[in-house]
């Protein structure tokens, strides 16, 4: 029989503080009774002596500290797991949102998991193909990587997110992807426009959906990736699926996190954040990958709003240094209405060298987007010399990455929501882009590869001519 | 004997245990009956704060702390080559295939193998005399690494017996007899981690230490027994700075710590080296090679622990006589970890938070490399330690505490700037900002083992690119076509410089690693080119012309000319002057 404490000392915003106890472990999982009867949950942050410190997930308003009755668990926080949470939908704390996602668990896991031994993974290197040419052509995503995407207020992430989910396939290979869905703190027409799309697809019966939305509470947001992980884990690594984990909006986990260390009076790191966050953002990202001898994978794509667009603040930065690359959306292009705007220059795959090339996409893949990469980007100090100078004073070379630029960003970057392009059309795209240049210009290009490539287009061009 | 302690308090990774007196400051204790190392960090009477090296979630008030009497310890021995552990040397292969694929907490394992048995050669006879540092023998532990036995330090004596054959890590090898007795010698030496391991005298660094790297080796070298920093924003490519340094760098043993950061990476690692090949002899890169992983993910304290770990074994091979590099990424993470602990003993803060200690911690860390003299009776042997730590400054700013306390130690800065990655310049070093203190100590040795010339070409390289800087300040405003022939042409060959010379392609086989020598010969092209390009201009040539070279292009392919075939880069001269002949000839024909 599990003790029940009425000696609850202090409140003070998300923590509650209790006295008297015996046998409380640090991380256990807590219960509460208000008096009206309804329950919450919490987890202890710190023992000291005989006080406990519990962060109440649903938030402290309504508890009287007289007539509210606490309960250590003797456990952490679990999630009850069987293949039926496909097509459910849960809560930010991992329990069934309505009496129909309710399923009989053959397991339960811990949700903070455990670390995977360095030893034991995998490494990813199996190219996905998102059919968005920002990302395959430039930014390739392998399974089991983690590539978050970096926007901004208004940007169209979740469109951009939806497109992946629902075109990403392994070529060759005619696995599906699960999907992991994990709203945290986002509106409800954000949520709903992403399960609208997995239903319209059909892939809602192999999506798992978490939803911590803007009205619920924000102390439960620090459990909510961490339910979604567990599912992912489970499914990919008990199940064998390749799961593809979407959580957003990372920011309103990091503010959750904010709002618990303020209020244990924590000395603040950057920002008002705590000097923990790095560590805490890893046991989060840290979570995707392969494993040696497992079918299974989890590929994670955190979503996460930058304040004010910048780039150096603590949760970029952080998630930056912890993902292997970023997506990062730009403003500028959105207003020129190109989609998805992906500023490609500093995007990043970090396991893209190994993701490309023969046997998995093409030879004259690594080759071919280190050009069009040193091309764009010189296209686009070209650009701005011109804003200052003039087209005018410009070199007759000058004008050609001009327009490089141009064509680059309304054909390579631009295309549908709802177009889906091979890596084929990808690569032979960013060709034809480059086929403008004289032969010299094309410096990282091996001679080989111009040779077979390169004469297709310039011939084509002449023809027209 | 010390008391068995009872924990009061458990916040994260910090527990804080009463009854504890008999302990020693940085003694290891077992906390709980499932028995997670840790380490004493603090005393206030005899309560101990601990900080705990494993995750501490279900850990209570009431629960036991075991005292074990010993500061944090590695091993030293064979079979310590090619292996993979975490912050507390707990081998990872062995974790994984004892306890699977998740790290589960209060498993112990071996640091090296003690059934193994390695074939023993002595170096002594019965009746020599040995002190410390002295080799009793050796075993090849890999084709690359020929592992010494040592006497430990502060042991001599008489060799009274001395082994020889196979023979595991924990059986005598030799017994000396000495004032105190006698004293068996195994093939184990335990060391605490945080204090450093002795030596006879430290030397200047005076030798350089080539990377294969051109913008390193070429204009900010690094010196056997030097330190390096190299701090930058996330995606400038620290972390493929440090694996090409691993890979290519021209020392005997590499020690690569992950402190606090991707698994990946360290399975990249892992997954490629064994494939890699030595350049100089022919082995995988993965024999020469130990590798520290204390992922991001694994707890704090053991990140902590990790570069402490890294560098005694550094500092055991350094021992041998060998030259060692250590690579640390990041010493961000490190200063991270500091920094959770301090706060959770609730010191008073310095910069950004982190403990007041920061600085001293990372100097005297730094400090620990070094080209020494090492101890042993009679061949003076020199061992040289090499420090290159990354540095992950929050949003690349340079006056982070971390950047700036470790630039006050280190003498080789390699400044990473986003701009450079962006337009996928790499290795994206800035060759504006960065510097090297080493450029006069080695600066004998290179002369006599590169090229008489080698530093005026790197000064005239150098100056060239400070020209350029400003000179394209110039362009912003006023247009290329306003500049003189002249400053034309130090636009172009700085461009050479920095897209044929700098920008080195780390996934391209042979672009990967350039030998000195064929690092000297592509920048005497390109200067040879320079000079070539002046005096055409003086002899009536047109800068277009100039700008138009065909030869141009074979400038930018010579970095793939592999090593087999580097004479082929001289020839290029002849025909740059060819080219620039018919240049200068030409227009006197139409006239």
């Amino acid at each position: 029989m599990l003790k029940e404490y009425k000696s609850i000392v202090n409140v003070s915003g998300p923590l509650m503080l209790v006295e008297g106890v015996e046998g409380v472990k640090y991380e256990e999982l807590v219960e509460i009774r208000l008096e009206v009867g309804s329950v919450r949950s919490g987890r202890v942050l710190e023992v000291e002596g005989d006080q406990a410190l519990v962060q109440v997930f649903e938030g402290t308003s309504g508890i009287d500290p007289r007539n509210t009755r606490v309960r250590f668990l003797g456990r952490g926080a679990r999630m009850y797991l069987s293949e039926d949470i496909l097509g459910k939908v849960f809560t930010g704390l991992g329990r069934p949102m309505t009496e129909n996602d309710r399923i009989i668990a053959e397991k339960s896991l811990d949700i903070n998991g455990s670390p995977i031994n360095p030893f034991a993974r995998d490494y990813p290197d199996e190219f996905i193909q998102t059919g968005i040419s920002s990302i395959d052509g430039l930014n390739t995503l392998v399974r089991g990587q983690k590539l978050p995407i970096f926007s901004g207020s208004g940007l169209p992430h979740n469109k951009m997110a939806a497109q992946i989910a629902r075109q990403s396939t392994v070529l060759g290979k005619k696995e599906e992807f699960a999907v992991v869905f994990v709203a945290i703190g986002i509106t409800f027409e954000e949520s709903q426009y992403f399960i609208n799309d997995l239903r319209a697809t059909g892939a809602i019966n192999r999506s798992v959906i978490i939803l911590n939305l803007a009205d619920d509470p924000a102390i439960e947001r620090i459990a909510t990736p961490r339910v979604g992980l567990t599912c992912a884990e489970y499914l990919a690594f008990e199940k064998d699926m390749h799961v593809l984990v979407i959580l957003t909006d990372m920011t309103n986990y990091c503010e959750a996190l904010k709002e618990v260390s303020a209020a244990r009076k924590e000395i603040p790191g950057r920002r008002g954040y705590p000097g923990y966050l790095y560590t805490d953002l890893a046991t989060i990202y840290e979570r995707a990958g392969r494993i040696k001898n497992k079918k299974g994978s989890i590929t994670q794509i955190p979503i996460l709003t930058m304040p004010e667009d910048d780039k150096t603040h603590p949760i970029p930065d952080l998630t930056g240094y912890i993902t292997e690359g970023q997506i990062i959306l730009s403003r500028s292009l959105h207003k020129k209405k190109l989609s998805p705007p992906v500023d490609v220059l500093p995007s990043l795959s970090r396991l893209k060298d190994k993701g490309i090339g023969e046997g998995k996409t093409r030879e004259d893949h690594a080759d071919t987007f280190n050009q069009l990469y040193a091309s764009y980007a010189r296209g686009k100090e070209v650009q701005e010399l011109a804003v200052i100078l003039g087209e005018a004073a410009l070199t007759e070379m000058d004008k050609v990455y001009f327009k490089f630029a141009e064509e680059f960003e309304n054909r390579y970057i631009s295309q549908g929501e709802y177009e889906n392009r091979t890596i084929e059309e990808t690569l032979d795209l960013g060709w034809e882009l480059l086929s403008v240049f004289p032969r010299g210009e094309l410096k990282r290009i091996r001679d080989e590869y111009l040779d077979k490539y390169l004469e297709k287009y310039m011939e084509k061009e002449e023809g027209q001519k | 004997m010390a008391k068995i302690g009872k924990i009061i308090k458990v916040s994260g990774p910090l527990v804080v245990a009463e009854n504890m007196s008999g302990s020693r400051m940085f003694d290891i204790v077992y906390v709980s009956d499932m028995r997670l190392m840790g380490e004493i960090i603090e005393f206030r009477g005899d309560k101990a704060s601990i900080q705990v090296y494993e995750e501490t979630s279900g850990i209570g008030v009431g629960e036991p702390v075991y005292p074990a009497g010993r500061p944090l310890n590695v091993e030293l021995g064979p079979g310590i080559i090619e292996s993979i552990y975490d912050g507390i040397q707990r081998p990872l292969d062995d974790i994984y295939n004892s306890s699977g694929n998740y790290i589960s907490r209060g498993v112990t394992a071996d640091p090296l193998d003690r059934s193994k048995k390695w074939e023993f050669k002595p170096l002594v006879k019965k009746g020599d005399s040995a002190a410390e540092g002295d080799y009793l023998g050796y075993v090849q532990e890999t084709p690359l690494i020929k592992h010494y036995i040592m006497v430990p330090p502060g042991v001599k004596g008489k060799v009274k017996d001395i082994g020889e054959g196979l023979l595991a890590i924990e059986d005598t090898v030799a017994v000396l007899s000495g004032g105190e007795g006698d004293v068996d010698i195994n093939m184990i030496q335990r060391w605490p981690v945080r204090r450093p391991r002795p030596y006879k005298n430290k030397k200047m660094p005076d030798i350089p230490l080539f990377t294969g790297q051109r913008v390193i080796d070429m204009f900010f070298p690094l010196a056997k027994g030097g330190t390096a920093c190299v701090p930058g924003p996330f995606g400038s490519g620290k972390t493929v700075i440090q694996h090409q340094l691993a890979k290519w760098v021209d020392a005997e043993v590499i020690v690569y710590i992950g402190c606090g950061e991707r698994g990946n990476e360290m399975t990249d690692v892992l997954m490629e080296f064994p494939g890699l090949v030595d350049p100089k002899s022919g082995e995988p890169l993965m024999k020469r090679t130990i590798l520290i992983a204390n992922t991001s993910n694994m707890p704090v304290a053991a990140r902590e622990a990790s570069v402490y770990t890294g560098i005694t074994i550094a500092e055991y091979f350094r021992d041998m006589g060998y030259s060692v590099a250590l690579m640390a990424d990041s010493t961000s993470r490190w200063a991270e970890a500091m920094r959770e602990i301090s706060g959770r003993l609730e010191e008073m803060p310095g910069e950004e938070g982190y403990p007041a200690y920061l600085g001293a911690r990372l100097a005297s860390f730094y400090e620990r490399a070094g080209m020494v003299e090492c101890l042993g009776s009679a061949d003076g042997r020199t061992g040289a330690l090499s420090v290159i730590g990354a540095v992950s400054p929050p949003g690349g700013d340079l006056s982070d505490p971390v950047v700036q306390a470790t630039l006050r130690v280190v003498k080789v800065f390699w400044s990473l700037e986003a701009n450079l990655a962006y337009r996928r310049h790499f290795p994206a070093i800035s060759w504006l900002n960065s510097y090297s203190l080493y450029n006069d100590s080695i600066k004998e040795n290179v002369k006599k083992e590169v090229a008489e010339d080698y530093f005026d070409l790197q000064s005239d390289a150098m100056s060239m690119l400070e020209e350029e800087s400003e000179l394209e300040e110039i362009v912003r405003l006023v247009g290329l076509e306003a500049l003189s022939g002249p400053d034309r042409i130090i636009l172009l060959v700085s461009r050479m410089i920095r897209e044929d010379f700098l920008h080195q392609n780390a996934f391209h086989d042979i672009d990967t690693y350039s030998s000195i020598e064929k690092q000297y010969r592509m920048i005497d092209v390109i200067l040879y080119f320079y000079r070539q390009a002046s005096d055409s201009l003086r002899m009536g040539a047109e800068i277009a012309d100039v700008e138009s070279m065909k030869v141009r292009d074979r400038i930018a392919r010579m970095k793939y000319i592999p090593k087999e075939e580097i004479d082929r880069i001289d020839k290029i001269k002849n025909d740059i002057k060819a080219e620039f002949t018919e240049l200068v000839e030409k227009p006197h024909l139409e006239e």
